[in-house]
């Protein structure tokens, strides 16, 4: 069976949601090779368990991320890319903003 | 397949619109958001040219974008308005002392004047003092009531025309909701007028009425706006935190949701016989208020009393005795009392 090489993307959290991350805005992560290529909802499921430090259920709810989070897919809204479905790439930027802070 | 941006055709599109679902590249997502909020400004009349105009400024990302947005369109539009930021510094520690630095780095970036106004210069307690001896329960009604009074403080100190504030289209639709389920039909009835009060206060209004959050936050983004983005460290704000979490699921499933409730705020009437608060003013401090003493007035009398529960609930009977600094009776003066937190 083919297997899909790791892959190497770039995490940016902000907006507040970086609180749950340790306070921590960049990760740059490696994601482990697989028989499928990655897609978000799989990488949603790779940062709960690898990332995520305190009360996953402000981050994600269900299958994907909570409402009033914004995705942002290579400085694109993820719901012009197919949001849990876009297939990752090697180098990608993905950036999660929390629009429930304070204003 | 990049998506096109469906205004100018030609650059690849970096954001869906919540509002009408179009998909717009950076720069005409910029252009019709400022040409929204432009629309709002003039078909509400909100300022006359050569008025002194205070942005209520957090260091929040509503604010940020308001003071940037406000100060792009007097100069594309040549309103004539001068503007000024204006900040109140509630006491809290490790919270609105950083957030204030953004607002200082805001004055420097929009070469706006800047005023800071403090809840210990106006009131003598700070928000750290005041948790101390409220605790954490009702520490936000304190904050919130003291907070309306200070930016109108502020600007009558500064001499503003008006105010205006960063709500936005999800705050409206929040605080419409969270008006209907507790019955407040006097609240209800104003929360969703874009402008407010000539009569006594400093005229308020939200420029930002229409702007859905999710694009107020794109918009700072993509600009690179320079705004801090931190919980209160005091504040659950459970009631309100719920009522957002619904609006947000109802938005995901439909996204007019957030003008819907808006729409529906704005066309409610009020049958004639609902009683409404009259509005007079406070006989201690002068702000408006629907009782004799003003709720702050009542609320800062309990801290300096010990009674720190004093002003939370409804205690119309005492306003006689407070306002001529009367002794409340032993009894009275144990329910007001902090026994648990």
């Amino acid at each position: 069976m083919k297997m899909a090489a790791p892959i190497s993307i770039h995490l940016e959290f902000g907006g507040g949601a970086e609180l749950l991350f340790d306070g921590v805005k960049t990760h740059h992560v490696t994601l482990p090779s697989q028989s499928e290529p990655w897609d978000v909802k799989q990488l949603l499921e790779w940062i709960k368990a690898n990332l995520l430090k305190e009360r996953p259920e402000l981050f994600i709810q269900g299958t994907t991320v909570r409402p009033g989070i914004l995705v942002l897919i290579n400085d694109a809204d993820w719901e012009l890319m197919g949001e849990l479905d876009y297939k990752l790439q090697d180098q990608d930027n993905i950036v999660f903003i929390s629009t429930l802070h304070g204003g | 397949m990049p998506v096109l941006c469906s205004r100018c055709e030609i650059k690849k599109a970096h954001l869906k619109r919540p509002k009408t679902g179009h998909s717009l590249c950076k720069e005409c997502f910029f252009w019709v958001f400022e040409e929204e909020v432009h629309h709002s400004i003039v078909s509400a009349k909100l300022f006359n040219r050569g008025e002194t105009v205070g942005i209520g400024a957090s260091g929040g990302k509503d604010s940020t974008v308001l003071a940037h947005v406000m100060k792009v369109l007097n100069e594309r539009y040549d309103y004539g308005l001068n503007l000024i930021l204006l900040s109140v510094d509630e006491g809290i520690t490790g919270y609105r002392d950083d957030s204030l630095e953004t607002v200082k780095r805001n004055q420097e970036q929009y070469e706006l004047p800047l005023k800071i106004v403090s809840y210990e210069e106006l009131y003598g307690w700070t928000m750290d003092t005041i948790v101390k001896q409220v605790g954490l329960k009702n520490n936000c009604t304190f904050c919130g009531v003291f907070r309306r009074q200070a930016l109108d403080r502020g600007a009558m100190m500064l001499e503003v025309d008006k105010i205006c504030t960063g709500h936005n289209a999800d705050d409206v639709a929040e605080t419409v909701l969270m008006n209907f389920l507790r019955g407040d039909i006097a609240r209800l009835r104003r929360c969703t007028a874009i402008s407010t009060g000539s009569e006594g206060a400093i005229p308020r209004c939200k420029p930002l009425k229409y702007a859905y959050e999710k694009e107020i936050v794109l918009y700072a983004y993509f600009k690179k706006l320079d705004y801090f983005s931190t919980e209160c460290i005091y504040s659950p704000n459970a009631y309100r935190g719920h009522a957002r979490s619904f609006l947000k699921d109802l938005e995901s499933i439909r996204p007019s949701s957030i003008i819907d409730v808006i729409h529906s705020g704005e066309n409610l009437s009020v049958k004639e016989e609902v009683r409404m608060p009259i509005q007079g003013n406070c006989a201690r401090c002068g702000y408006i208020s629907s009782q004799k003493l003003c709720k702050a007035c009542v609320l800062l009398e309990g801290l300096n009393r010990g009674l720190p529960k004093l002003g939370i609930g409804k205690h119309h009977k005492l306003q006689d005795k407070l306002l001529k600094s009367q002794p409340l009776t032993e009894e009275e003066e144990k329910k007001f009392k902090m026994i648990s937190f």
